[in-house]
């Protein structure tokens, strides 16, 4: 069933949102602590500690209640309304219906590139972006392919694992590189004067001195591969969501495939809001596609893997509601 | 003696435990049936609401085309009044297919076609159009997953306890011939 698979989604979705802030909290709290004790002393651990908690309380906060914000604003996306683009917001709208959601905010991204992305921490608080480019080439049947695909994302709370993502990666990564400058340039210097003297009291050092390097370099490398090991999943989920929702797999196919035709580099998108969108914005996927080898630092499947799978789809009989399909295509604009 | 007792009191909580757990479930799912079926409500509305200005638009240039405004505000006043789902479905049809010959009146008319207000029109009607089939096809999904959880055991026990609280709800189908064999859209 369409729906029991969307409510299973749903609450394992919930789960990993609270676990990978636990888990970033921890990451931050331990930073914080081996740094402080790395500095000086285990009162500087202590303190370290405190700091570090504090900052990543905040953070998590911060990125909890302001997420969409800051990815619509790294992607220079400006709000729309209903007067300026009626066909775009109209299109929303009667996806958010299908799916049984509040309308989302819609944003467009002003540039040639074609290219989307979903954000928000829940359906209520949820936008979407599409670049003027993918507007302006895409027909209808094909816009609602992708916006299906990101409302997807909103349904199945992809939206608000990916959104603390790209803050708590973001935190991680700066934290831990400015951490390791002040560790090789003005670290250490407050070891001599600790009170841990003796022969046990400097092995001990040595091993938390090795093991907070380890952890100082590896953090920023964890934290990345678990961006990506997250979204690439979802992809596929979201583009099977979206053929659910728009009953015309083709749709989402033929537009995934324009992208990858016309594929024009996105500069606005940072490698930390690389995982929103819904094609990669900087690998270039023609080549992806010629080599059909995916990498591990992809952020997404493979296009025409993608397309694939979409079009097998496309096979399956009794799916579409065929009087209704023919409804909605009667409304196609010019 | 006193173990025994205690085992069954522990399986009749447990018990009305899950029985109050499914009774809600199917609460929710019946909500969200009437609420999408709502959902069609509001959108049809939306769309009576936006003819008379359409029909306003197109008579200034087009004045002499009476016979197509008057199918538009037949139909209109049909739906409006219609009575159950079955009239319902038909006076939307109608309604579908008097605006389609007014669209199509309009392509003559070129200054019409440039008029920005009718332009707006003609986005927002087809926006309707197409959120009124979302609508229905919202309610048929919301009927299927209603439908499923009351026929899975343990859950039908329960459903047939309660069975005035937890009704049958219709499928919403397209009844007209016409419709099913409309033509394939090239695109």
């Amino acid at each position: 069933m369409a729906t029991t698979t969307f409510y299973e989604e749903i609450s394992k979705n919930k789960w990993k949102s609270a676990l990978l802030v636990s888990v970033f909290i921890a990451l931050i709290v331990g930073l914080g602590f081996i740094v402080g004790y790395l500095l000086g002393s285990w009162e500087w651990a202590i303190i370290g500690l405190i700091i570090a908690t504090v900052i990543a309380t905040i953070m998590a906060f911060l990125s909890y209640y302001n997420s969409d914000k800051i990815a619509m604003a790294t992607a220079g996306a400006r709000q729309v309304t209903r007067e300026e683009y009626p066909y775009y917001v109209n299109t929303v709208e009667g996806l958010s219906i299908a799916a049984g959601l509040p309308p989302p905010r819609t944003y467009i991204i002003d540039t040639p590139a074609m290219n989307a992305f979903a954000t928000g921490r829940d359906p209520e608080h949820s936008a979407v972006a599409v670049t003027s480019g993918l507007l302006e080439q895409c027909n209808r049947l094909e816009l609602e392919g992708v916006l299906a695909h990101e409302m997807s994302h909103i349904k199945n709370y992809d939206i608000r694992l990916m959104c603390m993502v790209v803050v708590l990666v973001g935190m991680v990564v700066i934290f831990a590189e400015v951490m390791l400058r002040m560790f090789i340039f003005g670290g250490g210097r407050g070891r001599r004067d600790s009170g841990m003297g003796g022969e046990a009291g400097g092995w001990v050092a040595l091993v938390m001195i090795i093991l907070g390097l380890l952890f100082l370099i590896l953090s920023p490398l964890i934290a990345q591969l678990l961006q990506l090991s997250i979204s690439r999943k979802r992809e596929y989920l979201a583009d099977a969501n979206s053929a659910m929702l728009t009953r015309y797999p083709e749709g989402l196919a033929s537009a995934l495939e324009k992208l990858t035709v016309k594929a024009k580099p996105f500069n606005r998108a940072s490698k930390a809001t690389a995982h929103l969108f819904i094609v990669q914005p900087f690998r270039k996927e023609a080549k992806q596609k010629a080599s059909g080898k995916s990498s591990m630092w992809d952020t997404h499947p493979p296009i025409d893997k993608r397309v694939e799978r979409l079009r097998a789809m496309s096979g399956l009989e009794g799916m579409y509601n065929q009087a209704q399909m023919e409804a909605r295509l009667s409304g196609e604009s010019p | 003696m006193w173990i025994v007792g205690v085992i069954i009191g522990v399986v009749v909580v447990l018990l009305i435990i899950s029985i109050i757990y499914i009774y809600n479930k199917l609460i929710r799912d019946r909500n969200r049936v009437d609420n999408a079926w709502h959902q069609i409500d509001v959108q049809l509305k939306k769309r009576y609401d936006l003819i008379p200005n359409l029909v306003e638009t197109v008579k200034g240039y087009a004045a002499h085309e009476s016979k197509v405004f008057e199918n538009v505000t037949k139909a209109r006043n049909m739906g409006i009044n219609a009575q159950g789902v079955g009239e319902q479905a038909q006076a939307e049809n109608m309604i579908s297919g008097a605006l389609k010959s007014l669209f199509a009146v309009a392509e003559n008319y070129p200054d019409l076609k440039a008029n920005q207000n009718f332009l707006m029109l003609q986005e927002e009607l087809s926006g309707v159009e197409s959120k009124i089939a979302y609508a229905r096809q919202f309610y048929n999904d919301s009927v299927m997953s209603y439908d499923t959880d009351r026929q899975r055991f343990p859950a039908n026990m329960i459903a047939g306890m309660f069975s005035s609280t937890f009704m049958d709800k219709e499928y919403f189908e397209i009844e007209v011939e016409a419709e099913r064999a409309a033509p394939k859209v090239e695109f």
